[in-house]
């Protein structure tokens, strides 16, 4: 099963290589990762998407939770949440019928060019995974030119809060 | 007070209360070695290795409970220590590792012995520290400290780069009486609910078993646990790492479990309703096949660590706190006394037990004109009237110390079980007669082992550090020419060990006594004879039977049921 954990830990050089270190020496899934300070500057959080089975993941928040530099965490699949990904997304758009086909889509998808050059525009699109996968799926493959993906970050709904 | 890094370094240790430091010196940790110089209160024991310095702080740790505390420097010194570190993360002894490290300024530059200690440190260690500024030295070694002994303890290592300890910066310093960390809140007290549950299904249980490990020892709960075990009057088996915790004379006491452990014990395990796990981790060479384990028990097990916890097997009723807190706790319950245990059941399995008991599964040859290494410590055990503090090194001597040396008091059994180090024996070894001086200690190794840190002899003369080294030479890397008998048709591939060297002349030439014995006659005579030379390291060269194996067996991967018993037992 795929599981989302958020991780509070110390805004430490090395904080990020310890987690890192813990998936490969341990053999763990990583699907994605995404680090960066909270509104406390002490404190980074990072949302781990990974999968294995109950025991493993069992483990996996353990072995987490043994990292001194970790203060807190939660597997927020667990509740109610939103998942969310940032993509950034460049495609060819030479002609007026590629440029009109591509603005559609990317109304259709509610992203937003963000970027217009003669033969290119660059989207960007929030969503869960798969928004973002059938967004790729939808524009004609042969117009891509580049893509990046934040991985996804989540939050629990409502009164679900994960700080110390 | 107005001090520079390097004497910072020294007054924290000070005030910490540590008195010896193992270590060696280098470019990288010469402005720390000079203000060792210039002090008395802590004493620099200097090793002839980094792994041998980081051995014997960790069999100086193992023998008092104190954190055991090492220096080296940068690179090569940091590597060498590695092997050492790795043993103590194994086994969760606490230690403090310091490493120099280049000047801040060239770190990452491929600099002069330059390696990324906190990199390769960081799999095998509880946790690692960088102190690029002085200013956060004492309170860094102060987590350091706090870190490598509380919790399940382990090993830490502090990187110092040089110019941290630059004599020629002062700052301010005060001694860090307290450290608080919000990360880390390990738990101590165990869940009063699940502790009540626990105690229902121990005291309804018809065959019950207590298994422990070296959580107990490094909990120093060795008293709770023999009231415990006392007041409900069920057997008990050890893990190799949890020898001595519970008495190993007492009649409730049935040997090792395992690999090699007892049939007693291996039986117990299988046909238990009830398994009370206290501070052991279910390790591979316990369980043997996890599918196969304690097929009929509901499961109880406290540590520390939530994630030792169904790591390996699933548990029915978790209990994570300290050993000798939860104990206690339980033993209040128990004494409360609404619940006893099932006598009748109770004497019906214990008549069970005595029968596996009876089989004598540890039996040996006794009448062979070759001495056999289970005589030589059964020898040691007597000659030392089971009081000695035995460290030993990696193989069958191991097997043959933990199975033959009845330890009645915990920290008495000291060796490396989870990475199973070969070399760690004589460093050990010498690290707990610096702790314990008035004490016997004997290093239990074998001629292949022994060879890994044999440089160490040269320390022991240094400090005066009269160890008693029982070498049970059988020309071979006994346990693997075991395996290799057992599982690989005998082709003994590289495991006879040629041009051994002459271990008198070599025990002489580092200004030892050297002893050989060829005879099981002599063996008794020569040990009395070497403890009596109080003063004088003694290695006792005793030339063993070649062909000798460790019985019983468990193959790896099958079920404690399934035991290989040795041939003497076979035409018995
Ligand atoms: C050649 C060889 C053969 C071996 N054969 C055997 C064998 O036959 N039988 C055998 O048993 N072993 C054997 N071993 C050793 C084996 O590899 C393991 O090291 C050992 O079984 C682990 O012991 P343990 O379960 O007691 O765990 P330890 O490694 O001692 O772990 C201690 C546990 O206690 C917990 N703990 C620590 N402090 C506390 C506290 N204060 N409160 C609560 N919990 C705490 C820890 O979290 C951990 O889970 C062999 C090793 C070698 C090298
Ligand atoms: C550093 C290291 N290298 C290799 C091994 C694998 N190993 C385990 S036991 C053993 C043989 C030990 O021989 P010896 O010290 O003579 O002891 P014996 O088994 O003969 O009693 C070896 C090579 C190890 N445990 N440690
Ligand atoms: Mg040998």
């Amino acid at each position: 099963m795929r599981h989302i954990i958020s991780v509070l830990m110390e805004n430490e050089s090395g904080a990020l290589s310890r987690v890192a270190g813990l998936f490969s020496a341990r053999g763990y899934n990583i699907e994605s990762l995404t680090v960066a300070p909270t509104e406390d500057p002490t404190l980074s959080r990072m949302t781990l998407v990974t999968t294995g089975s109950e025991e493993i993941i069992e483990q996996i928040t353990k072995q987490l939770n043994k990292l001194i530099d970790v203060v807190k965490l939660a597997d927020i699949t667990g509740g109610e949440h939103i998942e969310r990904e940032l993509m950034l997304i460049k495609v060819r758009a030479e002609d007026a019928n590629q440029r009109e086909e591509v603005k559609r889509m990317t109304d259709i998808f509610r992203g937003r060019v963000i970027d217009v050059k003669d033969s290119t525009f660059t989207i960007e699109l929030t969503g869960d995974g798969a928004k973002l996968d059938a967004f790729i799926e939808a524009v004609d493959k042969k117009s891509i030119l580049e893509t990046v993906r934040s991985g996804a970050t989540g939050i629990g709904r409502g009164g679900k809060c994960l700080h110390i | 007070m107005k001090l520079s890094g390097a004497e910072i370094f020294v007054q924290f240790l000070k005030d910490e209360g540590v008195k010896h430091v193992f270590g060696y010196p280098g470019g990288a940790v010469l402005h720390i070695y000079d203000a060792l110089f210039q002090q008395e209160d802590v004493k620099h024991i200097l090793v002839r290795h980094e792994q041998g310095g980081v051995h014997a702080a960790d069999g100086y740790a193992r023998s008092t409970g104190k954190p055991g505390v090492a220096l080296v420097t940068s690179g090569p010194g940091a590597t060498n220590a590695i092997t050492g570190i790795a043993t103590a993360y194994l086994d969760s002894i606490p230690l403090v590792v310091i490493t120099g490290q280049v000047v801040s300024a060239f770190i990452g530059s491929d600099a002069f012995q330059e390696v990324d200690s906190v990199g390769i440190s960081r799999p095998c260690v509880k946790h690692n520290f960088l102190v690029k500024d002085v200013k956060d030295l004492a309170m860094t070694l102060k987590k350091a400290f706090y870190v490598a002994t509380t919790g399940r303890p382990g090993p830490v290592v502090v990187d110092i780069p040089k110019d941290t300890t630059d004599p020629g910066i002062k700052i301010d310093y005060e001694y860090p009486k307290e450290v608080r960390m919000r990360s880390y809140n390990p738990t101590v007290k165990g869940h009063p609910g699940q502790i009540k549950r626990a105690i229902d299904i121990i005291t309804s249980a018809k065959r019950p078993m207590i298994y422990t490990g070296g959580g107990v020892v490094l909990s120093n709960a060795g008293d709770e646990l023999t009231a415990f075990t006392k007041t409900l009057g069920y057997p008990i088996t050890n893990t190799l790492m949890g020898l001595g915790a519970y008495p190993g004379t007492d009649r409730q006491f049935v040997g090792m479990l395992g690999m090699h452990g007892t049939y007693e014990a291996n039986m117990a395990m299988h046909e238990c309703d009830v398994l009370i796990a206290i501070g052991a981790r279910f390790d591979d060479r316990v369980t043997g096949d996890t599918k196969q384990f304690c097929p009929k028990a509901t499961i109880i097990h406290i540590d520390i660590d939530p994630a030792s916890i169904s790591k390996t097997v699933r548990v029915d009723i978790p209990i994570v706190g300290d050993i000798k807190t939860v104990m206690s706790d339980m033993n209040k319950e128990l004494k409360a006394g609404k619940q006893k245990p099932d006598a009748r059941a109770l004497d019906s399995w214990w008549k069970q037990i005595e029968m596996w008991r009876s089989k004598d599964c540890l039996r040996y040859d006794r009448n062979s004109a070759l001495i056999k290494p289970q005589f030589v410590i059964e020898k040691l055990y007597e000659v030392t009237k089971g009081d000695a503090f035995v460290t030993s090194d990696v193989g069958q001597h191991q097997m043959f110390a933990a199975q033959f040396y009845k330890f009645d008091k915990p920290r008495r059994w000291i060796n490396s079980g989870g990475l199973g180090t070969m070399g760690f024996g004589l460093p050990a070894a010498l690290g707990v007669k610096m702790a314990h001086p008035d004490h016997d200690v004997a290093c239990v190794t074998g001629e292949a082992s022994i060879q890994m840190c044999i440089q160490e002899l040269s320390m022991a003369l240094q400090y005066n550090l009269p160890v008693k080294v029982v070498n049970l030479n059988n020309r071979y890397m006994g346990m693997v020419r075991q395996w290799q008998e057992f599982f690989y048709d005998r082709r003994y591939s590289q495991s006879y060990m040629e041009t051994l060297p002459d271990f008198v002349k070599l025990a002489e030439a580092y200004g030892h006594v050297g002893m050989r014995i060829e005879k099981p006659a002599d063996v008794e005579g020569a040990l009395k004879e070497a403890f009596a030379m109080k003063d004088r390291l003694v290695f006792l060269d005793f030339i063993t039977d070649q062909t000798e194996n460790v019985y019983p067996m468990i193959a790896a991967g099958k079920g404690h049921h399934e035991m290989h018993m040795s041939p003497e037992r076979e035409l018995a």
